[in-house]
């Protein structure tokens, strides 16, 4: 019995799937009243208010205003004891790794991309620190709306999540959707176990295990026990044909793994010589969101093939200096320091599309997308153009680090500006990324490799990388966009010079 | 409350024939016993001249106050229940409580109602538990009750059906010999505006006045069927349609709990007595939507809304009480603190509601049960408990 109840948005006519947020009655922090009324709601059919289902305190607003929410998904936390001191680790829905059931929230929510499609890196989507984009996890960005209502509001809108200024410190989240993407922890024990189809397709954990009568009845004639079996009905219903391969390969284990991580693990095909792997959790919110992204944002991808010799000889210098001898230094990040000192020359390209109005950020939280075995997560390091190399550098090693440990937090992964994703480590030349919701410039990084390339007048086996720049067309004209990648692309090419001659 | 007879006299007094036809949705001619501002009228006479009026005592009136905002809370809990997901639907009776109090007081124990689905505000005054319909619109069970237990039919979703249901219970009252005394059996059946163009309340209307059915055609006007307004259903006021079915119709302000009690003991009396059906125009207002699923800010203008607000039934039953001194500060207040620790009891309760058996289906479908539905309830029930005791 928890203290902290999470408020579903019920169906508020009659089969709706989903609402938007239009104004928020409340704010964290706030004690409220039974029946009070917390937030407005726009349905299909009505715009209603919401009255609390209980008395408390109003521990956490997962969703901002102009944001489109499915029926079913938690909105709001409330704590109905607040009186109690502190909430103890295993109650606290916001910030609990090991949360039985992990904050449906952020199943339905956060939208991780997953290990394959190296192109693809996905964002961990949240209200920037600048506040106007608002990428909500899950929805991705529903600019008119939403951009209108914030703009009209003036200063971005962060009040859901300010820290409260008494409460404990792990449900003090600094950004709005810090309780929903609590997900990406709480989600690898799930993925990984069992009992993964309880999580159903929208990312609700559903108590009972979802099937038909006729289904549980097959499961049982055959001796499946439903609860190992994933659903890819409905809902994350079970299927007759789920039940059927369950039987068929015993792989019942195996699937929910294959479900969020196709490419780590072994295809297991029925008799058919077909795998169905359901489209759900992080797999659907991926999919809807780069489904979004690429038929809103107009992408372009142009391409740079540079000799970067000079640079790798530059960081061999650099790995020679006593100072960095304990330090990564990969290639990756001259391509970080390139990217951030071509944005400062070219400020428009870490910029958001809003609807009426363009959103250009002075800070760069710059995203660097990471393979782990849950899938590729994204997150960023903040305000990285005010850093030293060297600190990028840190920054770099420990971000890479806690990912692979799978403890990257939520903070982390929401807020990014601007992303490069290194598919070169995969030994690729180079792809067409597409924008995570709410970026405009997206970097691919590709491998280095010896080739033959002309230099100084004679062929000569240099090192070479090709880079490929995706950005939003609606932004950045071809112009500014080839600049900023020539920028880049002369970085590497000389970085030393670049150096010197930009700062 | 008010248990004993009620003043109100019915002095068969024959009225001028009215020169001025009032259209439909003009300021109308109706009964008065209290007005918006809580003024008093010590009496007000109907169109075919009969003269309404009530003389309650201090702890009737208080009473009559209590019954109302009562009614007006568990029915806000309702909508909030709603809000939260814990019901499917409500359809909120906001604005219509004193036509829905003063009829339904106005039932001796003995009368048989047929409601809507919106009179919880009659099923109240019956004395009946407000859970009872609650779970229909829960969705755990099917809004069945034993309507002679209750004196109250079920809640029926059918627009106007149940004033033929009304006719045909009201004829047979008739034919078992229950009517002609003072204590005889009389029914009511509730409808709204849009229910009077559909065929079954024409039809009812028909039945009931050749059969000299004992029946009040209790019509709540509140301006809307969902978002149809009144002048799209009439062109004539409503309660002037029954001169055409050949019985007495009355137009009272749905509004005035007084008036609505007086109109209808009057009605019923009437047809308790064995003279006949009659027909009361409820002249109200919905201030809130049509049900939870309703948006009525998409058909009506503010401004409307604002002048019945100024109508408002309890607002005027309260300063009433107040001017007149029957009661104070603390009878509000104790009031108020009835309703809301009601509505708390009933939210409790609601939640606790049990979701159905599946097997259930199959109850209440014949009296005493039929070969062929015995035998699936028992091969169901069979299929069901293979399962007990596993993950299936």
């Amino acid at each position: 019995m928890s203290r902290i109840k999470e408020f579903n948005l019920p169906d508020l006519g009659e089969g709706l799937t989903e609402g938007e947020i239009l104004a928020w009655l409340v704010k964290v922090g706030d004690v409220i009243e039974l029946n009070q009324p917390i937030v407005e709601v726009e349905t299909a059919k009505a715009a209603v208010e919401i009255p609390a289902k209980w008395a408390g305190e109003v521990r956490s607003i997962f969703h901002p205003e102009g944001s489109t929410v499915e029926v079913g998904t938690p909105i709001i936390a409330i704590d109905t004891d607040p009186g109690a001191g502190p909430v103890p680790e295993s109650t606290t829905a916001a910030a609990s790794a090991d949360l039985p059931t992990p904050s449906a929230a952020s199943l339905a929510a956060v939208q991780v991309a997953p290990a394959e499609g190296m192109v693809e890196p996905g964002l961990i989507g949240g209200v920037a620190p600048g506040g106007r984009t608002a990428v909500l996890v899950g929805y991705g960005p529903r600019n008119a709306p939403a951009k209108r209502r914030q703009r009209r509001d003036g200063p971005p809108r962060q009040p859901d999540t300010s820290p409260r200024p008494t409460g404990p410190a792990q449900v003090t989240t600094p950004a709005p959707v810090a309780p929903v993407a609590a997900a990406p922890v709480a989600a690898a024990p799930v993925a990984a176990a069992p009992v993964a189809p309880t999580v159903n397709g929208n990312g609700r954990v559903a108590g009972p295990v979802l099937a038909k009568p006729p289904v549980r009845k097959f499961a049982k004639d055959l001796g499946v026990d439903l609860a190992t079996v994933t659903g890819s009905g409905p809902l994350g219903s079970i299927t007759r044909a789920d039940v059927q391969r369950a039987v068929d390969g015993s792989t019942a284990v195996a699937e929910p793994l294959a479900a969020t991580s196709p490419a780590t693990s072994a295809a297991s095909f029925g008799a058919d010589r077909e795998q169905r792997i359901p489209v759900k959790g992080v797999r659907r919110l991926t999919a809807e969101n780069m489904s979004r992204s690429a038929f809103t944002a107009p992408h372009v991808t142009e391409f740079l093939t540079v000799d970067v010799t000079r640079a790798m000889k530059a960081l061999d210098r650099l790995r020679g200096r006593r100072e960095w001898r304990d330090v990564r230094v990969s290639p990756l990040l001259l391509v970080a320091k390139a990217v951030l000192l071509a944005v400062r020359r070219h400020p428009m390209v870490n910029s958001t599309w809003a609807g009426d109005e363009i959103v250009v950020k002075e800070y760069v939280n710059l995203g660097i997308a990471a393979a782990t075995e849950r899938g590729l997560i994204v997150p960023n390091i903040k305000d990285a153009g005010r850093l030293t190399l060297r600190e990028l550098a840190d920054a770099m090693t420990g971000l890479v680090q806690t990912a692979k440990a799978g403890r990257t937090s939520p903070a982390d992964m929401s807020g990014g500006t601007l992303t490069i994703t290194n598919v070169g480590v995969f030994g690729v030349d180079t792809g067409t990324p597409i924008l995570p919701p709410g970026e405009s410039a997206i970097l691919a990084f590709g491998a280095v490799r010896e080739m033959p390339w002309v230099h100084k007048g004679k062929v000569k086996p240099r090192q070479v990388t090709t880079l490929g720049l995706s950005f939003d067309h609606r932004i950045i004209d071809g112009e500014l966009g080839s600049k900023f990648l020539r920028d880049i692309g002369d970085f590497l090419a000389d970085p030393e010079a670049a150096l010197l001659a930009w700062t | 409350m008010a248990k004993g007879d009620p003043a109100v006299s019915s002095r068969g007094r024959r009225a001028a024939p009215r020169s001025r036809r009032a259209a439909a949705t003009a300021e109308p001619e109706l009964v008065q016993l209290l007005t918006p501002t809580g003024e008093r009228i010590e009496s007000a006479t109907g169109p075919d001249g009969t003269e309404y009026r009530v003389d309650f005592t201090d702890e009737e009136y208080r009473g009559l106050y209590r019954d109302l905002v009562l009614v007006r809370k568990l029915d806000a809990e309702a909508t909030a229940l709603q809000r939260q997901g814990e019901l499917g639907l409500w359809a909120s009776l906001l604005g219509q409580e004193a036509a829905q109090v003063g009829s339904g007081r106005a039932l001796r124990s003995q009368d048989m109602a047929f409601p809507t689905y919106r009179e919880h505000g009659v099923l109240y005054c019956r004395g009946i538990d407000p859970i009872m319909p609650l779970g229909l619109f829960r969705g755990v069970d099917q809004g069945g009750w034993d309507p002679n237990e209750f004196k109250f039919n079920m809640y029926t979703i059918v627009i106007g059906a149940q004033t033929l249901h009304a006719t045909g219970y009201a004829m047979g009252v008739h034919m078992d010999g229950k009517t002609g005394t003072e204590d005889g059996e009389a029914v009511i059946a509730y409808f709204g505006d849009g229910a009077t163009s559909q065929g079954d309340v024409n039809e009812a209307f028909v039945w009931a006045s050749v059969f000299n059915a004992p029946l009040v055609f209790f019509c709540q006007n509140n301006q809307y069927a969902i978002s149809e307004p009144l002048e799209r259903q009439t062109r004539v006021p409503l309660y002037r349609r029954a001169g055409g079915f050949g019985f007495p119709g009355v137009r009272v302000d749905g509004n005035d709990v007084l008036a609505s009690y007086a109109v209808t003991r009057h009605a019923l009396d009437n047809a308790r007595l064995g003279q006949g059906p009659s027909l009361i125009e409820a002249y109200t207002y919905r201030m809130g939507a049509h049900t939870t699923s309703d948006d009525p800010t998409r058909y009506r203008i503010a401004s409307e809304v604002e002048a019945w607000q100024a109508k408002d039934p309890i607002a005027r039953m309260k300063a009433f009480l107040d001017k007149q001194q029957i009661a104070d500060d603390a009878f509000f207040a104790e009031v108020d603190e009835q309703a809301r620790a009601e509505a708390v009891h009933l939210r409790e309760r609601v939640l606790e509601l049990p979701d159905p058996a599946p097997v259930s289906m199959f109850d209440h479908v014949y009296p005493h049960g039929s070969p062929e539905l015995d035998a699936q309830r028992a091969r169901f029930s069979t299929y069901l408990e293979s399962f007990e005791g596993s993950a299936h």
